[in-house]
């Protein structure tokens, strides 16, 4: 945990950019990495797997809900296209690498959001905000109702004993691929930040009529927006049948996933890349302990009502407060 | 008589009965979302929450749920005037209801589900009353009484919140305050404690319409989720803020969901919303009775 807070400190040093960051965010998590499997501890890995995922999930919402603006509660649908893309490649090609199913599950995450945007982002944001609520109802009823994928029983995956590449445990595997993707879904959020990519999608988020007047191409950003947002969101559902080795729609289609995904960037700040870093490693973390200290009902009440509690006293979130003490 | 046609008009005629009760879900939406701009997206929540009401007031209590909700209804009444002031203090008054006021809902929604989870138990709660199980037989189809009830309570309920709307002094100020606001204040009325009756009323029909669910069908803390998609479906088919509108759309997307479950399988249900949602906001997003 420490040694990701310090990645932020490092990273938000002036001076780097693009390829800098992106190597700083590199040598982070082979050094990460490293650390742990000096500790050799499997519940360390598996702890650290969910903190890495949420990071990927909370950086990928905040690409569209906190850079456009456009509140995607559909999260579920989308994190469950990519874990259950996996489970029904790896039972057509069982040889398959997961670096691979991952793509796929992420391609497929990003066409349905492209699509679900092309027929709502056209209207107030509200709309599609309404749109990606219910698609996570639908695509839990088509889920339930494909037996080829378990349909209301759920699906077992054999998780293998030993990591391909690397040898040790195959979580040890899982959690390196989540950190990758860590790096390339926190890389990207910056390079969009600081490119004219990144403008145009404040612009959208600050006065839309008067970006579109502007010259703006909102409707083709906003799809970019939710194309790589989705995207993201499947990479980072489709290790999960390996991680969980059971997948029922019920639990894939939890909708912890969507309140911690949209909380942790509310709670850490949704003005940049940092905030979402910050908000899953304090509560992630925060949940892991009260499930151990506490129970398990508890810890999934306490991203809602810390998001709530957020966004009425502190909207900017904690990289917010921060910023306004320097000032 | 063809056993298949039998099953299509017993379709049908369950379908409107549902409809009628997908009506009294809407209400409270095509309040708060229809005529104050309020995306309350917790909604389902709420009428949970009067599901469980009208339970603990069956089972503790042995009152009649519709009663039970009834009694309940102030209670509900203030829970909505209360959020309606924490919605206006942070989100409405610093213009920030889109990303953060949503997010509160959504919050709001998730918070009352784990809430009710860890009072009652994931198990299906129902309810006893007399007109649970009984059905009237009119030859060509049967009127399942679990169904007339809450499509009659639904039917008064929509249709005096109609009469209050265009009848009353505070009614029409509510309709006001859903054209322009500004205007209101003009004519020296606090718009916003206009909306927050109007949203006080909104939770309300909640009480009721919770209490319609659980003589319909079994609860659990979860299926809240499944109504979202429901209620904004019907309220924007119904063009937003248009009572007769939406009373229309519940009814067809009751028949549409009835006719799906006959012949598909109930499980295939809920995906019907959706559908009905999507082409609506790609085709005609103003609905049909739409202004």
């Amino acid at each position: 945990m420490a040694s990701l807070v310090d990645k932020t400190a490092v990273a938000a040093a002036p001076g780097l950019r693009g390829l800098p960051f992106t190597l700083v965010l590199i040598a982070i998590g082979v050094a990460i990495f490293a650390i742990g499997r000096w500790y050799n501890n499997s519940y360390a890995f598996f702890m650290a797997y969910v903190v890495a995922q949420y990071i990927v999930l909370g950086t990928a919402w905040n690409i569209l809900g906190g850079y456009t603006g456009y509140v995607n509660f559909g999260v579920t649908a989308f994190f469950a296209i990519g874990a259950y893309s996996t489970v029904v490649l790896h039972k057509l090609i069982p040889a398959m690498p997961l670096p691979v199913m991952i793509l796929i599950g992420g391609s497929l995450a990003g066409l349905v959001g492209i699509g679900t945007g092309y027929l709502t982002l056209r209207l107030r944001g509200v709309f599609f905000s309404i749109a990606t609520l219910a698609l996570a109802v639908v695509v839990q009823t088509l889920i339930t109702n494909w037996d080829f994928v378990g349909g209301a029983r759920g699906a077992y995956v054999l998780r293998p004993r030993v990591a391909p590449l690397i040898g040790g445990e195959y979580v040890q595997y899982l959690f390196l691929l989540m950190l990758g993707m860590c790096v390339i879904v926190l890389a990207t959020a910056r390079a969009i930040e600081r490119s004219a990519l990144g403008y145009g999608f404040a612009a959208i988020r600050d006065d839309e009529a008067a970006a579109e007047a502007s010259g703006v191409p909102t409707l083709r950003l906003k799809l970019i927006a939710t194309g790589l947002s989705g995207g993201f969101m499947g990479m980072a559902g489709a290790p999960l049948p390996f991680y969980v080795t059971y997948l029922d729609p019920a639990s894939g289609f939890s909708l912890n996933y969507a309140v911690n995904a949209i909380a942790m960037p509310l709670i850490g700040g949704t003005g940049s890349w940092l905030g979402p870093v910050i908000g899953a490693v304090l509560v992630g973390g925060l949940q892991e302990y009260l499930r151990v200290t506490i129970s398990s009902a508890v810890n999934v009440l306490v991203a809602g009502v810390l998001m709530v509690t957020f966004v009425i006293l502190a909207p900017q979130g904690i990289v917010g407060l921060f910023q306004k003490r320097k000032r | 008589m063809d056993g298949s046609a039998n099953l299509l008009i017993n379709a049908i005629v369950s379908g409107l009965l549902l409809g009628g009760f997908y009506a009294a879900v809407s209400v409270g939406i095509a309040i708060s979302f229809g005529l104050l701009d309020i995306v309350n997206i917790a909604h389902p929540a709420f009428i949970l929450l009067g599901s469980y009401a009208a339970f603990v007031g069956n089972t503790v209590f042995g009152i009649d749920p519709i009663l039970s909700s009834v009694i309940a209804l102030p209670v509900f009444y203030l829970l909505g005037m209360l959020s309606y002031q924490v919605y206006y203090v942070a989100f409405e008054r610093r213009d920030d209801q889109s990303l953060r006021g949503l997010s509160f809902f959504f919050g709001l929604l998730f918070i009352t589900e784990v809430v009710l989870v860890l009072t009652f138990g994931v198990d299906y709660r129902t309810v006893q009353a007399p007109y649970i199980g009984p059905s009237i037989s009119l030859g060509l189809f049967d009127l399942p009484l679990r169904l007339l009830v809450p499509f009659l309570v639904a039917m008064v309920m929509v249709v005096g919140l109609q009469i209050f709307l265009s009848r009353t002094f505070i009614g029409r100020a509510v309709q006001a305050v859903a054209q322009d606001q500004g205007a209101l204040r003009l004519m020296a009325a606090d718009p916003v404690k206009i909306k927050r009756i109007a949203f006080g009323l909104s939770i309300a029909t909640a009480a009721l319409a919770g209490a319609c669910l659980i003589i319909i069908q079994p609860v659990e803390p979860s299926i809240g989720r499944e109504y979202i998609g429901r209620v904004f479906a019907i309220v924007v088919l119904g063009g937003l803020g248009s009572f007769p509108g939406m009373v229309i759309a519940a009814m067809t997307l009751g028949i549409a969901e009835s006719l799906t479950a006959t012949f598909f399988g109930p499980s295939w249900a809920p995906a019907v919303a959706f559908g009905i949602l999507l082409i609506t906001l790609a085709v005609r997003p103003s609905g049909i009775l739409g202004r």
